[in-house]
């Protein structure tokens, strides 16, 4: 079984420079473990900030540099974030975050396993994300929240990466294993740069 | 009121009816939040006429900070009376890219990112 939901390009032209970072499964609770997100994410940002002219402002005081450096700290710490949430621990499969760099874009690539229950709830969602207008959704989750003093998942770092910083998502869930049911699920989010 | 820790530190300075914010907030969830979000709750709850929301040294903040400064400005809205002004840095780029959204919960809100 193979779904592709979104902007998703399965077979992505080799970039020149990429990294890649492997989570392998821990029995360190996840609690523990949560700082190792920001960071790898800024690792991630750091690293890349070297294939990028440096430090030079623009006219309206903004350094893109910087920019770039942020929206790849946010954005790899969302995936990594949600990576780790969701990630079926029962599958002892590691998660992995990619960053490939191309020309014009960014292209990160986040793969962990998920629960078979949950698959269903994760669809529905990505059908909401990808066909409602999403500076209107961004508005009415936050709303929702607001009023919900139990909402634990916040729904917005998809759509945050979408409003704030434009970006494409797209994602991909597999079956790679039969009895038991393993299911994996690639994020694919391009970023323009 | 203050909530210090290796990563962050939220303060409250009644004098000035500011809530402070500096470091990094990049908690797990609405749960490990809600120290932070019952800080807040008690500063809209003052209902000041005036409240200052200073982020300028709140380097990150990932989408459930997002959530809890969001659901802030939505308190401070109910109250109806309070003139609320977010402070942020244009040396930390999410703040230009997403407090603007803090305006459209509430559209009499001042952003001054400087």
């Amino acid at each position: 079984m193979m779904q592709i939901f979104g902007d998703f390009i399965d077979n992505l032209p080799p970039s020149h420079e990429y990294l890649m970072i492997g989570f392998s499964p821990s029995s360190v609770p996840l609690k523990q473990r949560w700082r190792n997100n920001g960071l790898s994410a800024d690792f991630l940002a750091d690293y890349l900030t070297t294939f990028f002219p440096g430090g030079n402002e623009s006219r309206d005081g903004y350094d893109a540099k910087a920019e770039v450096k942020s929206a790849v700290s946010f954005i790899a710490n969302e995936l990594l974030e949600n990576a780790m949430k969701f990630n079926d621990e029962a599958s002892h499969k590691p998660v992995s975050i990619s960053l490939h760099l191309n020309s014009e874009r960014l292209v990160f690539l986040v793969t962990n396993s998920i629960n078979p229950q949950s698959v269903g709830k994760f669809q529905t969602f990505i059908e909401e994300l990808t066909t409602s207008d999403p500076n209107e959704l961004y508005i009415r989750h936050l709303e929702k929240n607001a009023e919900d003093e139990n909402v634990n998942q916040s729904g917005l770092g998809f759509l945050t990466m979408i409003v704030d910083y434009q970006a494409k998502l797209g994602w991909k869930f597999e079956s790679i294993h039969q009895e038991p049911e393993i299911i994996a699920v690639t994020t694919m989010v391009q970023l323009t740069v | 009121m203050e909530i210090k820790s290796e990563d962050y530190n939220i303060w409250y300075d009644p004098l000035t009816t500011t809530v402070n914010c500096e470091g990094s907030l990049r908690l797990s969830g609405m749960e490990e939040y809600a120290p932070i979000v019952e800080l807040l709750n008690a500063v809209a709850e003052k209902e000041q006429s005036q409240i200052t929301l200073n982020l300028k040294g709140l380097a990150f903040l990932n989408s459930s900070g997002i959530n809890v400064i969001s659901k802030f400005v939505i308190e401070v809205r109910k109250k109806g009376n309070t003139q609320m002004l977010v402070q942020g840095s244009k040396s930390i780029p999410w703040q230009g890219k997403s407090l603007k959204n803090l305006q459209k919960l509430m559209p009499s809100l001042k952003l001054e990112i400087e």
